[in-house]
């Protein structure tokens, strides 16, 4: 089944790897020390590099978001209220119990259906709630003559810094969840497939 | 698509460009910006003062020339011109302009003579004296010989080269608003490494430009405005307030983590005098927070904690259930 068009791959690589550049380089910025000035790469090198990744992150969400809106690409990402939290628990249940026991996977992928309510609620909530947020913090600090000094007596620096460190964590910990999960296909390796060569094979083919 | 990243990188860079430009301003501020108008303090020798001020406290002057027998109106020169208010906010205010200067300046026209006079460095009133001794002016004056500007010019480059004893004032150990402090402070260097002129005193250098010759740090404007020259340019001595001894370009802070890290050094200079406040709410260097934000240097323990802690238990749940997959395939294997 061909699930994956050409400009989602391509965007989708394209956002893994800055992803991980700038997962790279963050962690070089917020854990540098004296003594370990080539903490994986060194500030200096780290800074630039986040920088640069970070204003392809951004050319690439705004692909993301126009791809979604042209094309029917965005129909997947909405979520429907009725029976909403019951399928979150069934999904949860397959993962967790169901799958061990040789359930059938409650909502097999379908044209209709590219994700499972589980992964639509962490796919929205990742791009459409902490990849912005992650880059208006980002923005904040890249420029931070432009960020609101004090808020409530607050630096507005530490806040943006706090927010955007946070946002990049749970994105970080979304990553390793996506990729991990992206195990759980027919076999470990043919979801990993399907998004280089766009067909998806369901566990019945 | 090349074209269209170039354009965005480039405007990108244009709104840096504006607010460094902006913030660029700022960091030009001469001491004079930081003196406010109304002085308080009323000096005991304000009569005496004041006939120096007469003509030396303004651009123009006016006296009577005698041999000529008229009266002549003159612009004062720019060195010799001594603003009443900065005087009287600056450290030296409770003092008479010939405490300083000879008896004789108060007779007009001052001798040719006086021009050449002695004048006198910190150490001769501040040395050997058990009131400034917590100040340690000896070591400040040791370390300031040892400095790439005395070695320059020994002879030539005295304390009054960056500290002008008419307005100068003690800064950083008092301060209330430290990015008043630092820009205060910044002006003291860029007196001369801004103004071409006074530079030429000391250098034969063809130019200089602060601003290019910065061009590897990130953020530039953002640094020039929250960190003074001498975090980087200075070598650390904890025993004395401010460092002095200026190191050789080639020496200068240029690795970030200097700065921002756990250990910071702008504990041991900027901060040095609030650094007791070890920690805060959590955060590394915590006061630092009160007038800006170090990336690396203000991370915050409990959020590293949590982060911690929260990355292991995704690990863990990963892990037990690649185990259950794992037994459930090798069971499928078997009854197979």
């Amino acid at each position: 089944m061909y699930l994956y068009p050409k400009w989602i791959r391509a965007w989708h690589v394209l956002n893994a790897a800055m992803f991980l550049i700038l997962i790279v380089t963050g962690l070089s910025m917020q854990y540098t020390d004296k003594g370990n000035a080539s903490y994986v790469v060194g500030f200096a090198k780290a800074v630039r590099w986040h920088n640069f990744a970070a204003v392809i992150l951004i050319l690439s969400y705004i692909l993301f978001v126009t791809g979604n809106l042209l094309t029917n690409n965005g129909r997947y990402y909405r979520i429907e209220r009725k029976g909403f939290l019951s399928n979150l628990k069934k999904q949860f249940k397959y993962y967790s119990i169901g799958m061990f026991r040789g359930e059938k996977h409650p909502f097999p992928v379908t044209e209709e259906r590219k994700f499972n309510p589980l992964q639509k609620i962490t796919y929205v909530l990742a791009m459409y709630v902490a990849v912005p947020l992650l880059i208006i913090s980002g923005i904040g600090l890249l420029l931070p003559e432009i960020t609101i000094t004090t808020v409530f007596g607050i630096s507005g620096l530490i806040l943006t810094d706090i927010l955007h460190i946070t946002m990049g964590f749970c994105l970080s910990i979304f990553m390793i969840i996506h990729i991990y999960t992206c195990t759980l296909g027919s076999k470990p390796t043919s979801l990993f497939r399907g998004i280089i060569t766009g067909y998806h094979v369901s566990e019945d083919e | 698509m090349k074209l269209f990243m170039f354009r965005i990188i480039s405007f990108l860079s244009l709104i840096n460009l504006f607010s460094l430009t902006s913030a660029g301003s700022s960091l030009f501020k001469t001491e004079n910006d930081n003196v406010h108008d109304t002085v308080s303090f009323v000096s005991r020798f304000e009569a005496d003062n004041n006939r120096c001020f007469k003509c030396h406290g303004q651009e123009k002057y006016e006296y009577t020339n005698e041999t000529l027998g008229k009266q002549v109106k003159d612009m004062m020169c720019s060195e010799r011109i001594i603003h009443k208010n900065e005087f009287y906010s600056s450290n030296h205010k409770s003092f008479s302009c010939t405490d300083c200067h000879s008896e004789e300046y108060v007779k007009f026209p001052h001798s040719g003579t006086l021009r050449m006079e002695q004048k006198y460095i910190c150490l001769d009133c501040h040395g050997g004296d058990a009131k400034f001794a917590k100040y340690h002016f000896e070591e400040i004056d040791s370390e300031y010989r040892k400095s790439t500007h005395f070695k320059m010019e020994d002879e030539g480059f005295t304390c009054w080269k960056c500290h002008n004893p008419h307005t100068y004032k003690i800064t950083v150990r008092n301060s209330t608003n430290l990015k008043e402090t630092i820009a205060y402070d910044n002006a003291i260097c860029l007196n001369c490494h801004s103004d071409y002129n006074r530079f030429q005193l000391l250098s034969d250098k063809a130019e200089i430009n602060i601003i290019q010759k910065h061009e590897w740090l990130p953020n530039q404007a953002s640094h020039f405005a929250n960190v003074r020259c001498i975090e980087c340019h200075t070598k650390i001595n904890n025993n004395i307030p401010v460092s002095h001894q200026i190191r050789p370009k080639a020496e200068a802070v240029r690795l970030c983590n200097e700065c921002h890290s756990k250990n910071s050094i702008l504990m041991a200079s900027l901060y040095k005098f609030e650094s007791k406040e070890q920690r805060r709410d959590g955060f590394f260097n915590g006061i630092i927070l009160n007038a800006s934000y170090v990336i690396g240097a203000n991370r915050n323990e409990y959020l590293n904690y949590i982060s911690l802690i929260i990355f292991f238990v995704v690990i863990i749940v990963i892990i037990v259930h690649v185990v259950f997959r794992v037994k459930k395939k090798t069971k499928n294997i078997k009854e197979e």
